[in-house]
């Protein structure tokens, strides 16, 4: 499965995952601090010039990842413009660009098995809190978390199937109709790696 | 233990899944995807306590990079964005619509659609308009404003919710931890 790690390997893909993520929270926090443009524009040039510094490629690719975020920037410009209010405007889009690409920023340059251990890590104070007896043991943790990557193509796959059986049936589109049957997949599915589990000595 | 724990991960695994069917974008970029479809049904299948875990087990793969979320986003950067609080959301509605279903007894296609507004409509709008609000600096009747064109996609998602619960109470009776 595809993740969002970046393939253009930068300095930052081996900084540890634990000091990227505290780093993010502290400029985030920092980020809804500020409350004027000039400032937040420039943290917002001092993010842009960070991901040119990894070269066009992995910038372009930061770029695409901000998408989604262009409606809402339509909305919020329009909005300001029309009340007068330009500067108010550009405050909430910059720091709303520029939180939203240091995050991402931390996801582009993080392998996913450093996210994993880094989670680990972060679930086992928690455990000894005594929120094991929630099934929060970071074994637990860990195993839910592979199963849900193991499954998520064979699910995917069951929804293909079911789409084609029922496109072979009906000229409309199949939309909410799969929803039922991969919904009883997995259900069924679940109680066979239930049974799975306990066969090869439980999850505990 | 084993079978919480299955049935926790193949949900989220369900929600991830339904994120992939094809949506429908309204205009001004408001997805109607099955996804949140998939958060009423962790909550009406599953029960309050493991339909909130296997939703938290969902965002926790978000988190950590996986491009799950409808539309192929991911990562940390939505935990930041104008929808974040519409995810911190997602578990508590998942809880929500969970716990209705599990405390009130009356017939199952009522109880699951009431479970399905009171958790995927009131609770999960209760965090999403606020979060919007703080994100895009807008005041809360503002934000309403901006969040409105989502209601009529989840209103009916939560019918679908409640249709597909009873087909479930019926086509395998056990499975219905909800109601175990």
């Amino acid at each position: 499965m595809l993740t969002l790690t970046s393939p253009v390997d930068t300095p930052l893909h081996r900084w540890p995952a634990g000091a990227k993520l505290a780093a993010l929270c502290a400029v985030t926090v920092l980020l809804f601090a500020l409350d004027a443009p000039l400032p937040l524009a420039l943290c917002a040039g001092a993010a842009g010039l960070l991901h040119l510094a990894f070269g066009t490629a992995f910038a372009a690719h930061a770029l695409r990842l901000l998408r989604p975020l262009w409606p809402f920037a339509a909305v919020i410009a329009l909005w300001h413009l029309w009340r007068g209010e330009p500067q108010a405007g550009a405050t909430i889009l910059l720091r709303l660009f520029t939180a939203v690409a240091c995050a991402n920023l931390v996801t582009m340059t993080t392998r996913l098995s450093d996210m994993i251990a880094t989670l680990e890590r972060l679930a086992a104070p928690l455990s000894r809190l005594g929120l094991s007896r929630l099934g929060l043991s970071p074994r637990a943790l860990s195993l839910a978390v592979a199963l849900v990557i193991r499954f998520i193509p064979v699910l995917s796959r069951r929804i293909a199937q079911i789409s084609e059986a029922i496109r072979a049936r009906s000229a409309r589109r199949p939309g909410h109709r799969v929803v039922l049957p991969a919904t009883l997949a997995a259900l069924d599915d679940a109680e066979q790696v239930a049974q799975a589990l306990r066969a090869r000595g439980g999850a505990g | 233990m084993e079978r919480n724990l299955a049935h926790i991960a193949l949900f989220a695994a369900l929600v991830a899944v339904l994120g992939l069917v094809p949506a429908i974008t309204l205009p001004f970029g408001v997805p109607i995807s099955a996804q949140s479809l998939g958060i009423m049904l962790c909550g009406t299948v599953l029960g309050a306590r493991r339909g909130a875990l296997a939703v938290i087990l969902f965002l926790v793969l978000v988190a950590i990079g996986l491009p799950l979320l409808s539309g192929g986003r991911g990562g940390l950067g939505v935990f930041v964005g104008p929808s974040a609080g519409f995810l911190i959301g997602f578990p508590v509605a998942a809880f929500v619509a969970g716990l209705v279903v599990e405390r009130w007894s009356a017939a199952l296609p009522v109880v699951a659609f009431a479970g399905a507004v009171l958790g995927g409509i009131v609770a999960l709008y209760a965090f999403g308009i606020p979060g919007m609000a703080l994100v895009l600096g807008k005041s809360l009747p503002e934000a309403t404003l901006l969040a409105t064109p989502f209601l009529p996609g989840d209103l009916i998602k939560c019918v679908l919710a409640a249709l597909i619960t009873r087909a479930i109470a019926q086509m395998r009776p056990g499975a219905l931890l909800s109601r175990g």
